[in-house]
């Protein structure tokens, strides 16, 4: 057997062309699976292939594209599986082709899209494809190719179910829409940062469009790839011509297109829909003659891009300085720890979405407290942010098992924070890096702590490098944190921190990342010194902070350096910047020049009141008084303005309100106004919801208060759970009678959707409620429910259940037995508290 | 014609489609929720505060699904033939009169399944978690949205059917009346939907993208 990577490194490599259409044309009915043939037609199959083989291809695919678990069963799979790879073994020994021949096991997409836009489990995918790949692997391919893949999520679990139960080498392609991206949004650049970073052996593009319509995507490819690129295209677009589809791109010009981008560096080559052995014939004919000037033009090299990537796109490091949220960490912050202790990953949520907002291009994840399950937190919390953030994700911690179950779970390629020169952390820290790939945030300290001199700090980095080799981990994926310290214990350490940066820059060729603000640690006005050392440090060659992305006096050196060092065209970032600085400080000014308790009309520059160090400050000074401000606030609430509410409810607590009182005095009586128009039919759901969003804000500064002050914590009305019951995914009515719950007062446990039975009684009995509530979208789940629901009966005799959602009725609700049926959110609200208050 | 045509693929840009451009307020009022207490009224005619706070909450999202939303239909023609008064398709109709009477008298059927994208998922999933009135609007412009693709690929296949001298029936899905759900499962095979559109189906049987339609759009010959 002769080995494909070293075959692959030396010669242009041919792939097999399109399978589906020429078994139609044998006969195959709309809606047969194919590979029921590989037992019923090997003549067939093993025809086809043989005619590849006969027309150059060095690969054939096995016709294994659908064989998964999902679709057969085990025993079928296994059968099909082995018969695919022995029609593809014989097809190689009548073959009359004189070049060197593969089999390649072919993997597709499962057919199922992964959560949380799909049901399929990450694991559970990962598990379907490694079945698959445990039979090839067997039963003797050479290589795996993985290929039409339009979900990056779903790509990274089967190319890690490939890398866990096989040896063999991997090629990986990625089926690009018109738009440049994957269905699910991904970029080249993005795939191409994963997929090196667990260690595809090539990857490249198939399906989906024509040569033509593909180039913009292999000139990405070509660009950025450090592993050897495949093409794999459709014989242009279809079109239905007299009951048969026919493709408008001819083998000729086919192949024309393929040996110019074979000139460009692409080394594999075939085709999908549409494609015939003749189309390979002819790329081989209009290529392998110049086989040996197309590979001397177009070494593989490493390109030695430092990136990380999320599902969307990557980000560099090198270049324009990347900044890295620092905020989703609970060091110092009792109101984000309280969110930990308390499940809240809202909070979690809403932190990193600020962050976004306000500039940054990564977010640091740090959920680690000493009385919490740290490795269950954060792959939960990976999982929920890069579910609606599409920034890359910066996995920060200590504990190895937290670690390895977020890179395992994470869609992309992350950044690991950290390494250091520790034996002991680089021991359980690289291997993980090597498998999931990322890039690894190196500290430069080691087991004599961190030294006072550059030199040694460079010692460090160097051994670190050395040591991160020997897993196969090149210095582009270390990001060198030199570690600042406080110049108010040590006047030197500045000095140390920006001579090791220079170093660890020119010398060794890293590049590198600090948490600025130590920088300053127990001054006054820190951002004065902070920002300060930031631009010093940009000019030493920093690639990227850890920093408060809200912090403006950072956000000015940010973008002034940019503007100085010609990263900003025309400056337009930069002025970007300056405009809405310059907005802000006129709002300011004005709001300061008006009377006080006027800021409610500054619309939406008022910010989210929370987190912000610099802004915040020199706002509103006045003292207004808590009687005219009171309608104030309730107007805001009862008119749906979030920011609004929330700068009012924190001036009030400023000016000496107590937060109870604000509660009682303002948030209620605003909310119940609105929440009776709603019932009279006077406003409109959204309505109801923007002054419960409204009124949450409020609350979200008044927590705050209580973090800081919990003596004035209220008391909670009452407990209540809810969850949208198994199978169902549905959760938008769910969470609006648990926005509305907790705005009047309610201690809500929120057990989110798709939850089985057991899990509903268990949590209600832990978390001591009286009631339960239940929501199903869909008919077929209402099952689910009514079993949720005796479960309780049995488990949890005294709770009282609630039970809501588009398809039940009354009688349905009488029939399953629940206690009560709510058609909205009020209706729960009122029966919630009639129960706590002993009347139902 | 044949039995079964080969799939087709559309691919919609709103700038040449009013009804992909604009937003229809009044059908996203009516998926969510919004009209049933008082009957369908007319927008413009209810332009109280409290309509228009929805119409800018309305507006926003938009704003922000713009981008993400990706208009593509894939389809194909069939022929229909007859089993006495069942209609026999390439997927089982699970002897579903409901389907049999929206089906009288066709001669062929376009099955069709078409989608706005995954992308709005995300926003829908986003202001689930920040904001529900948000996720409440998101979801419901993503149904007016796949809804607005649906009727202008119809009036595409109505003006080709027209000229062929046939008459085209509203369109029927799977789920509806009694004919099962289960159907979703062939018309993802022949519409070979995961691949050309990206329509896939979880375990119950539903879409995802979440915003996606499937459905069978009967013809008639006029002069019959």
């Amino acid at each position: 057997m002769s080995d494909f990577k070293e075959y692959l490194h030396n010669h242009l490599t041919y792939l097999d062309g399109g399978m589906g259409s020429l078994l139609q044309k044998k006969g195959l009915k709309p809606g047969e699976l194919p590979e029921r043939w590989n037992v019923s037609h090997p003549d067939v199959i093993t025809g086809l292939h043989r005619a590849y083989y006969d027309a150059g291809s060095n690969v054939v695919y096995a016709n294994t594209f659908g064989a998964n678990s999902l679709k057969f069963g085990e025993g079928e799979l296994d059968e099909l599986v082995r018969a695919a790879i022995d029609n593809v073994r014989s097809a190689m020994k009548q073959s009359t082709g004189t070049q060197q021949k593969f089999v390649a096991l072919d993997i597709g997409p499962i057919g199922r899209l992964l959560a949380p836009y799909g049901d399929l489990d990450f694991e559970e995918a990962v598990e379907i494809y490694a079945r698959t790949v445990r039979i090839g692997a067997d039963h003797g391919v050479d290589l795996i190719a993985i290929e039409t893949m339009n979900d990056s999520y779903d790509t990274k679990a089967a190319l890690l179910a490939a890398r866990e139960n096989s040896d063999l080498p991997v090629i990986v392609t990625n089926a690009y829409g018109d738009d440049g991206k994957l269905m699910t949004g991904a970029d080249p650049a993005a795939m191409i940062a994963m997929l090196e970073g667990m260690g595809a052996t090539a990857i490249g593009a198939n399906c989906s469009l024509g040569p033509a319509q593909l180039r913009p995507v292999v000139e990405s490819y070509v660009r950025l790839s450090s592993v050897p690129v495949i093409l794999k295209p459709n014989a242009g677009l279809p079109r239905s011509v007299d009951g048969e589809t026919v493709y408008d791109v001819m083998p000729d010009e086919f192949a024309g297109l393929m040996a110019e981008y074979a000139s460009m560096g692409v080394r594999v080559m075939g085709g999908c829909c549409g494609t015939t052995p003749e189309y390979v014939r002819e790329t081989v004919n209009a290529t392998l003659p110049d086989e040996e000037r197309i590979l001397a033009d177009n070494p593989i090299t490493d390109k030695e891009i430092s990136w990380i990537s999320s599902y969307t796109h990557a980000v560099r490091f090198g270049g324009s300085p990347v900044l890295i949220g620092e905020r989703i960490n609970p060091t110092g912050k009792k109101r984000f720890q309280q969110a930990l202790r308390d499940h809240d990953v809202g909070h979690v949520l809403q932190v990193g979405l600020d962050e976004q907002e306000k500039g940054a291009h990564v977010l640091d994840v740090n959920v680690g407290l000493p009385e919490i399950d740290e490795p269950a937190l954060l792959t939960e919390v990976t999982k929920e942010l890069q579910a609606i953030i599409d920034l890359p994700l910066q996995i920060d911690t200590t504990d190895v098992e937290a670690m390895e179950r977020a890179l395992r779970v994470y869609n992309g390629k992350p950044l690991i924070n950290s390494v250091n020169g520790k034996r002991e952390v680089m021991n359980a820290v690289f291997p993980l890096a090597a498998k999931y790939g990322g890039m690894i945030v190196a500290l430069t300290l080691d087991e004599d702590g961190i030294p006072d001199t550059a030199e040694r700090r460079v010692d460090i980095a160097r051994n670190i490098i050395a040591e991160a080799a020997r897993y196969g981990i090149g210095r582009k994926d270390l990001l060198f944190d030199t570690l600042a310290m406080t110049i108010s214990a040590d006047g030197r350490a500045a000095l140390a921190t920006l001579g090791s940066l220079h170093a660890i820059r020119t010398e060794l060729g890293c590049n590198t990342s600090l948490g600025v603000s130590n920088i300053s640690f127990g001054l006054p006005e820190r951002e004065l010194v902070t920002s300060t050392f930031f631009g010093l440090a940009l000019e030493e060659g920093l690639s990227a902070a850890i920093m408060n992305p809200g912090s403006v006096e950072m956000k000015k050196t940010y973008f002034a350096f940019r503007a100085l060092h010609d990263m900003d065209e025309n400056c337009a970032d930069y002025i970007g910047f300056a405009t809405d600085y310059a907005d802000k400080k006129q709002a300011v000014a004005s709001a300061a020049a008006s009377a006080p308790a006027q800021t409610s009309n500054d619309g939406k520059n008022g910010g989210s009141g929370q987190g912000g160090t610099g802004a915040s400050g020199g706002t509103g000074t006045g003292g207004a008084s808590g009687e005219g401000a009171a309608s104030a606030l309730s107007t805001a609430i009862v008119k749906g303005l979030k920011e609004q509410a929330a700068t009012l409810t924190a001036q009030y607590i400023k000016d000496g309100r107590d937060s109870l009182d604000i509660v009682n005095q303002d948030i209620i009586p605003a909310l119940d106004r609105v929440g009776q128009g709603f019932e009279a039919k006077k406003t409109y759901l959204p309505q109801l919801l923007m002054s419960a969003e409204a009124s949450q804000s409020a609350f979200e500064v008044i927590k705050q208060d209580f973090a800081a002050h919990p003596e004035t914590a209220g008391t909670s009305r009452g407990k209540f759970v809810i969850a949208t019951v198994h199978g169902d995914i549905h959760d938008i009515g769910k969470n609006i009678v648990k926005l509305i719950m907790e705005n009047y007062g309610f201690d809500v446990l929120d057990l989110g959707k798709d939850v089985p039975p057991e899990v509903v009684v268990g949590e209600a009995v832990r978390f001591g409620t009286p009631m339960v509530g239940l929501s199903a979208l869909m008919t077929t789940t209402v099952p689910a429910m009514a079993e949720t629901i005796r479960q309780l009966r049995e488990m949890a005799p005294g709770v009282k259940v609630v039970v809501g959602g588009a398809v039940l009725t009354q009688e349905y609700a009488d029939s399953i037995g629940a206690d009560h049926y709510a058609p909205d959110a009020m209706s729960t609200v009122r029966w919630a508290i009639d129960v706590v208050e002993g009347r139902a | 014609m044949s039995d079964i045509e080969p799939i087709q693929l559309k691919t919609y840009d709103p700038a040449g489609h009013d009804s992909l451009a604009n937003v229809d307020y009044g059908e996203v009022m009516r998926y969510g929720g919004m009209m049933l207490s008082r009957g369908s009224v007319a927008p413009d005619e209810e332009l109280s505060e409290g309509t228009g706070s929805v119409r800018m909450l309305i507006d926003e999202c938009m704003e922000e699904a713009r981008p993400v939303l990706n208009y593509k239909v894939c389809y194909r023609h069939v022929r229909v033939g007859w089993d006495g008064d069942m209609p026999v398709m390439p997927f089982d109709v699970h002897g579903s009169r409901a389907f049999a009477r929206i089906m009288k008298g066709c001669t062929e059927a376009v099955l069709m399944a078409a989608t706005v994208g995954v992308g709005i998922d995300r926003l829908i999933a986003k202001y689930n978690r920040i904001s529900p009135s948000k996720a409440l609007i998101m979801q419901a412009l993503g149904a007016e949205r796949v809804e607005a693709a649906c009727d202008l690929f119809g009036d595409g296949i109505k003006a080709e059917m027209a000229a062929r001298g046939l008459g085209c029936r509203p369109r029927f899905s799977p789920g509806y009346g009694d004919l099962p759900l289960t159907v979703q499962k062939e018309f993802m095979v022949l519409l070979d939907c995961g691949h050309l559109v990206g329509i896939t189906l979880n375990e119950s049987l539903l879409m995802s993208p979440s915003k996606s339609v499937t459905a069978v759009i009967g013809c008639f010959p006029n002069d019959a």
